[in-house]
């Protein structure tokens, strides 16, 4: 497969005919008139710039602060697609959380051979810290951000789980927010499932599995590493929506495994800690000690089972790159259920076989980091020079076991505004996975990233990505 | 709340209302220097806007002399100076963005356009024509900041906070506008009460937008000691220290109550309102009108010291 004539396109048919879910949507940007879109794209434009959502990009001399380009042409997916997704993406969340408890428990995926040892246990992801250590609830992944591309009208793969931090959902709601301003007379036409719940269900997911010695009115917070981060607008705006504290490392403290906050009243108890720090930032006596951004004695707190972190310590090791091969079978292992969303077929470079086909196909594959994340550090194989190609071949051979490959998926298109007109772009999903305590909770839709650069396929916002509304239409 | 989100709010609010000052402040200065120089004599009404802004030192280690241009560049946006107006902005833009969760959307609109105008202003070329209209901008965005705090933030701690920060620094800026007069060395042959000292009286009424109120208040010409009645004692002008420190005990008050302490603060803006409403213009004139701003100056200072240290670390 490569990209580009042949990808899938979600609102036309190769043979031009507009498929479910775009019937009015087509019909209405045939009718609108031509410098519609172009006022509106302004008005959404001047909408973001207002409101202040913006990110920052690492190593962008431009000033810390740019504008994630808005694509105004919403992404539609039928209340039919979505069930499904909705489904696998549950099956899928739960599989990751019997997983991860697995790991740090009875390790029956090494016993039974699922997974090899070594890479869970010398896994750079694994922490050690939470062997034996059981999170309330035993819920690990409360917040997950599972990356899902398409390649034809019925087939679904997961791209990544991000189990960590995910980001983005800020501009789910956003997006929602602008489009909802911009285009009132679509939302009237069409029945567009609402999105704004997610707040409420994150606080509730949150709240349930506060520990056992909280109040029946837990605490709860987002620790932030502070605004030159380049998710702060995202933590601010959802600790805004959910109305709770937004702190940083330095507004907690802890006394006899117990989290505070200072407050103007002095010392308050904390609960639940919505953290939007890494791991290895957490603690700067558990893990990396020059780090200011985390609480001293927080994971001594966390394991005495005074506070939640959410998520868990250590769930890394079930998102990661060469971990994710082997997801149909763990969760076949734990859901004993064939997986409903499938897996981007993987070679890990680790094996000899895989190693060798790979580096003997890789004009046609992409490699990616196994530890990578953001579009960094990855080759796409029909897009890069043959000396690209050479170069990336010398790091593969000289680390397997840091790559992995995939084929070069022909990811479907949505038509975009660019330049003035419509014009097909790939496209990715990031739908919110909530598992709490009483349940997976999933807002329909998601986040949908697109690569306006013309036949790119790569979304990140830091390489050029931008985002669009995605409906969910009955 | 956080003890860092009462100081964010508090000093954003304090820089907000700096800025409107300094805007003020130029706005005087350049009044007074309409006045044709064989009329106003030797004084030096940009070396007074320096020290009203309380930046001399700083501004001579750069400057031998204040003039226009310079006392201007220096005040608006100058990267020396830690609180021009520009700087103001900015501080007070990332303070909000810190704390962005404990303002409204209306407040931090305000911040974030007013900063995002800051960006486009060329503000070295304000010339004569262009800077009435930067200073009034100025003073707008400070005018919606504070009635977007007013009419839509809920009456919690993040209110008494952020009305701390605003009164706190207004009555330390109105003093100082007062005492611009001080700076402003009247010439030798000028006769108090002649025309110039007239005009220089009228340009601070004028600076906080009191020229038309003190007459309804007085119905008198502008004489220095009615002046400073209405600045510092009169309960009608809402700008004069007893009105600030009325909102201040108010505020105290209310946090006090809320959180069921009292504290050093209390006790300090209960002693000024105290000394204030003992007071009079003439006897303030008597013992000296710069000895009693300076005075209040330092207590005001004190204040603030003693909320920071009674809740916002």
């Amino acid at each position: 497969m490569t990209a580009g004539g042949q990808a899938f396109d979600e609102m036309h048919g190769f043979d031009g005919s507009v498929r479910d879910g775009y019937t009015l949507l087509a019909q209405w940007l045939k009718d609108a008139p031509p410098d519609l879109l172009a006022n509106r794209k302004l008005e959404a434009e001047h909408f973001f710039r207002r409101i202040g959502i913006t990110f920052n990009v690492y190593g962008d001399d431009q000033g810390t602060e740019r504008l994630i380009p808005f694509d105004l042409i919403p992404r539609v997916l039928t209340g039919g697609e979505w069930d499904l997704l909705k489904r696998g993406l549950t099956q899928r969340i739960n599989a990751l959380n019997a997983f991860i408890g697995d790991v740090y428990g009875a390790r029956t995926v090494i016993r039974d051979g699922i997974v090899p040892e070594d890479l869970l246990l010398k896994n750079p992801s694994f922490c050690p810290e939470m062997t034996r250590f059981r999170p309330a609830r035993d819920i690990y992944v409360q917040i997950a951000g599972i990356d899902i591309v398409r390649v034809d009208s019925d087939t679904f793969y997961v791209l990544e789980d991000n189990a960590r931090t995910p980001s983005g959902v800020s501009y789910m709601l956003e997006n929602r927010e602008a489009m909802l301003r911009l285009f009132p007379e679509l939302f009237a036409a069409l029945r567009i499932a609402p999105v704004d719940n997610y707040a409420e269900n994150l606080l509730a997911t949150l709240r349930s599995v506060a520990p056992d010695s909280a109040p029946g009115d837990p605490t709860v917070v987002l620790l932030t590493p502070g605004q030159f981060n380049s998710a702060y607008y995202e933590h601010s705006f959802l600790a805004d929506k959910m109305g709770i504290e937004l702190v940083e490392g330095r507004d907690l403290f802890v006394r006899a495994n117990v989290v505070y906050m200072r407050t103007t009243e002095g010392p308050k108890r904390v609960d639940v800690i919505y953290r939007r720090i890494d791991d290895e930032f957490l603690d700067p006596l558990a893990f990396n000690p020059s780090s200011m951004l985390g609480v001293p004695g927080l994971m001594s707190a966390y394991r005495a089972g005074n506070v939640t972190v959410s998520n868990a310590v250590g769930t890394g090791v079930s998102d990661d790159k060469a971990i994710y091969s082997y997801m149909p079978e763990i969760v076949k292992h734990f859901t004993g259920e064939e997986p409903i969303l499938k897996n981007v077929p993987t070679w890990r470079c680790r094996e000899p076989d895989a190693l060798k086909y790979v580096l003997a196909h890789l004009p046609e594959l992409v490699v990616k980091e196994v530890h990578g994340s953001g579009g960094y550090g990855m080759l796409v194989g029909p897009h890069a020079s043959k000396a690209e190609r050479e170069a990336f071949a010398k790091k593969i051979a000289a680390s397997p076991e840091s790559f992995i490959a995939q084929p070069t998926l022909a990811l479907s298109t949505v038509p975009c505004y660019v330049d003035g007109g419509l014009a097909p772009r790939h496209v990715d999903l990031r739908p919110y996975v909530l598992a709490g305590a009483d349940g997976v909770r999933i807002v329909p839709g998601g986040l949908t990233r697109v690569a306006l650069k013309k036949g790119s396929l790569v979304v990140n916002s830091s390489q050029g990505g931008g985002t669009k509304d995605t409906w969910v239409v009955e | 709340m956080l003890s860092r989100t009462a100081d964010n709010m508090f000093w954003l609010s304090r820089y907000i209302e700096r800025a409107e000052n300094l805007a003020r402040i130029l706005d005087v200065a350049s009044r007074m220097a309409t006045l044709p120089s064989a009329y106003a004599g030797s004084s030096n009404e940009w070396e007074s806007a320096i020290a009203t802004a309380a930046c001399t030192q700083a501004f001579h280690a750069r400057y031998d002399k204040a003039t226009r241009e310079n006392v201007i560049e220096y005040i608006i946006a100058s990267p020396d100076n830690p609180t021009s107006i520009k700087s103001c902005i900015d501080t007070a833009r990332s303070n909000a963005r810190a704390v962005r969760t404990a303002m409204t959307g209306e407040m931090w609109e305000t911040i974030n356009e007013a900063w995002l105008e800051m960006q486009k202003v060329n503000l070295r070329k304000l010339d004569a024509g262009r800077l009435p209209k930067f200073l009034s901008f100025v003073k707008e965005a400070s005018l919606r900041f504070d009635g977007a705090a007013y009419r839509t933030m809920l009456r919690t701690d993040h209110y008494w906070f952020q009305r701390l920060g605003t009164y706190v620094e207004r009555a330390d800026n109105t003093a100082r506008l007062l005492d611009v007069k001080y700076h402003v060395l009247l010439p030798e042959k000028e006769a108090i009460g002649g025309g110039l000292d007239y005009f220089q009286w009228t340009s601070i009424l004028r600076s906080v937008s009191a020229q038309t109120s003190f007459h309804w208040v007085y119905r008198e010409t502008v004489k220095p000691w009615l002046v400073a009645d209405f600045l510092i004692l009169s309960d009608k002008q809402p700008r004069s220290l007893v009105s600030t420190y009325r909102q201040i005990n108010e505020v105290l008050d209310q946090l006090s109550e809320t959180y069921g302490r009292r504290g050093p603060s209390q006790r300090l803006a209960r002693e000024v309102i105290a000394t204030l409403l003992n007071a009079q213009a003439t006897e303030i004139f008597q013992g000296g009108l710069h000895e009693f701003l300076e005075v209040f100056l330092a207590q005001n200072n004190a204040l603030g010291a003693a909320i920071n240290q009674q809740y916002l670390q």
